[in-house]
């Protein structure tokens, strides 16, 4: 999996948590939580569709990990490849 | 360990805040069922049919209404968090509601769904008020009323310092106090924020089929997730070791174990399921805005059993009511006494203040009405004087009491025509009444009490370390309310833990 594919998992799962989002124009740098409206509870959601989807756990400590599409990449795409996606 | 009884989660009740918790837990994987007593789900909020006609039970509106786009609000979490999309619920927004206050109503506030109408009233009706309303309003704004643990504090002494008409204060706890209060006289202000902004902020909604529209999509979404449901199944005790659930016996004295179990059925009403044997207390938090501490002391206490209960007659007419002259108000919460008392009645029915509520006066789209005219009014009762008489007392008192409830109900609206003084009487096709006997009867809320207990316990803790409430007695209120309980109960106690 290439960053850029790991970034689209996270906006597909933000695209069915929050469909009343427009997510065409989201910039991979900036925190999602000041270009979006997502609260604590989505942010838990975005973490449990990866396990429910993908397998991937993200302890409570690296929620901060989540913050922009950018930091998410760096963050999940490791994960996803140690798992041989 | 039968794996064929065992669950990760079992849900008591398959009420708005046991379904929506169900459907969070199946979507993540959970084995879950719900166990429900009745025969038919939604709880508080439910349906039935009778004489070839389906009613609604409780729901006169669904509060919390938003338009689309309108973000951050409890109804947009709810949608977000049930993947639900709006259009499933197909609301159709109210024409307008009004606080109709003195023998005839003769002090008024119309509100709809545009905040700005009640604004304009408030500044028309109460000119010196309108600053120290606007205090209020901003105060209640920037309250987190989904804080599991914000300090308590009195409504009725936060709402003084800014308003200071009593006339106005009570106008403005009317509606609040009749569409979620638990406790007397006053309530919790955050509490109040909620109900303020459900009501006032946002707004009354309905789907033209009514609640059970909501019910559906809750059962499908619940279904299609992978969760069980089990109906006229109820649990009848939770037995326990060393501060722990241990195993469910059920209705049909069939057992069940489950690592977690999250009721809805009440504090109390849990309470009882965990010790049979216990007498239950019946009480109120006393005066609350005598004392900021009461409130700390009182949630130590074991929660008593709620005191507010209601009765409501619903009437069906061979017409719209628009043509009795009622096609303008959606829903009317009226008083006619100095100071409104929402107290536990000490007749069998209070009629001095209650709630009209007039179903046909939803926008439905142009040319779109319901088949027959639908008139409810809801008013306090007492529950002892309505839940041990004999039937026969029972139901000529439900007569009685039906006349007498029209008849104070419709003082507040336009009155019929001379030519026809008995235009209501004569459109009427049947009638039908529920009291608190009825509620306990098909809820299982000790005393008839539909908001519960005065103790609410935000973070859902029990005495046993892997039983939470939802619903009611967890304090978030009204039917989108009640969901959110659900939800915040299986995300804080169950999915964020695993």
């Amino acid at each position: 999996m290439t960053k850029d594919e790991c970034k689209q998992v996270v906006l597909d799962i933000i695209a069915d948590i929050a469909p009343d989002e427009d997510l065409s124009n989201v910039k991979p740098d900036v925190r999602l939580r000041d270009q979006l409206q997502l609260d604590s509870m989505d942010f838990l959601d975005i973490v449990m569709e990866l396990r429910k989807r993908h397998g991937i756990e993200v302890p409570e400590a690296d929620y901060q990990q989540l913050a922009s599409l950018d930091s998410c990449a760096e963050y999940l795409t490791p994960k996803f490849v140690a798992l041989g996606k | 360990m039968n794996s064929a009884s065992h669950y990760d989660v079992a849900i008591i009740g398959a009420g708005m805040s046991g379904l929506a918790a169900g459907i969070r837990l199946a979507h993540f994987g959970k084995k879950v069922c719900i166990f429900e007593r009745h025969n038919a789900p939604g709880g508080l909020n439910s349906f039935y049919s009778l004489g070839g006609r389906r009613y609604d039970v409780g729901l006169h509106a669904m509060t919390n209404f938003v338009r689309p786009g309108v973000k951050g609000t409890p109804l947009g979490k709810l949608l977000r968090q049930l993947r639900i999309d709006r259009d499933e619920f197909s609301l159709c927004e109210q024409k307008q509601s009004r606080v109709a206050f003195g023998p005839r109503g003769e002090a008024s506030l119309r509100f709809t769904n545009d905040f700005a109408v009640l604004e304009a009233e408030v500044a028309q009706k109460f000119p010196a008020q309108i600053d120290g309303f606007r205090r209020l309003v901003a105060a209640v704004r920037t309250y987190d009323d989904v804080s599991l643990d914000a300090p308590a504090e009195s409504a009725r002494a936060v709402v003084r310092r800014h308003v200071t008409d009593p006339l106005l204060e009570d106008m403005l706890f009317c509606p609040v106090m009749y569409y979620g209060s638990a406790t007397e006289h006053d309530m919790e202000f955050g509490q109040f924020v909620i109900m303020f902004k459900a009501l006032f902020l946002e707004g009354f909604a309905r789907p033209y089929d009514g609640v059970r529209v909501i019910i559906r999509v809750l059962l499908e979404k619940f279904r299609a997730a992978g969760g069980e449901r089990r109906m006229k199944c109820g649990v009848r005790s939770i037995a326990a070791r060393d501060g722990r659930a241990t195993a469910l016996t059920l209705d049909d004295g069939s057992e069940i174990t489950a690592d977690h179990v999250l009721s809805s059925i009440g504090s109390p009403e849990t309470e009882r399921l965990m010790q049979p044997w216990a007498a239950p207390v019946v009480g109120q938090v006393a005066d609350l805005a005598a004392s900021s501490t009461s409130w700390s002391t009182a949630q130590q206490a074991a929660a008593p059993i709620g005191a507010l209960t209601f009765v409501e007659t619903i009437t069906v007419l061979d017409c719209q009511p628009a043509a009795l002259g009622w096609g303008d108000d959606t829903i009317v919460f009226f008083n006619d006494s100095p100071r409104f008392a929402y107290e536990r009645s000490t007749e069998q029915v209070d009629t001095r203040s209650g709630v009209i509520c007039i179903p046909n006066n939803f926008d439905y789209g142009p040319g779109r009405v319901l088949p027959e005219g639908i008139f409810r009014c809801t008013c306090l009762a007492s529950y002892d004087r309505w839940a041990h008489l004999p039937d026969a007392t029972y139901h000529a008192d439900k007569q009685r009491w039906y006349a007498a409830i029209q008849r104070s109900a419709q003082r507040f609206l336009p009155a019929p025509p001379a030519s026809a003084p008995d235009a209501f009487a004569r459109a009427t096709l049947a009638t039908d009444m529920f009291t608190p006997r009825t509620i306990t009867k098909f809820t299982g809320h000790l005393g008839g009490a539909i908001y519960g207990s005065p103790v609410k316990n935000r973070q859902g803790h029990t005495a046993l370390t892997n039983v939470y409430l939802c619903g009611t007695d967890q304090g978030f209120l009204g039917i989108v309310g009640a969901m959110l309980s659900g939800i915040s109960m299986a995300n804080y106690h169950i999915l964020q833990k695993s």
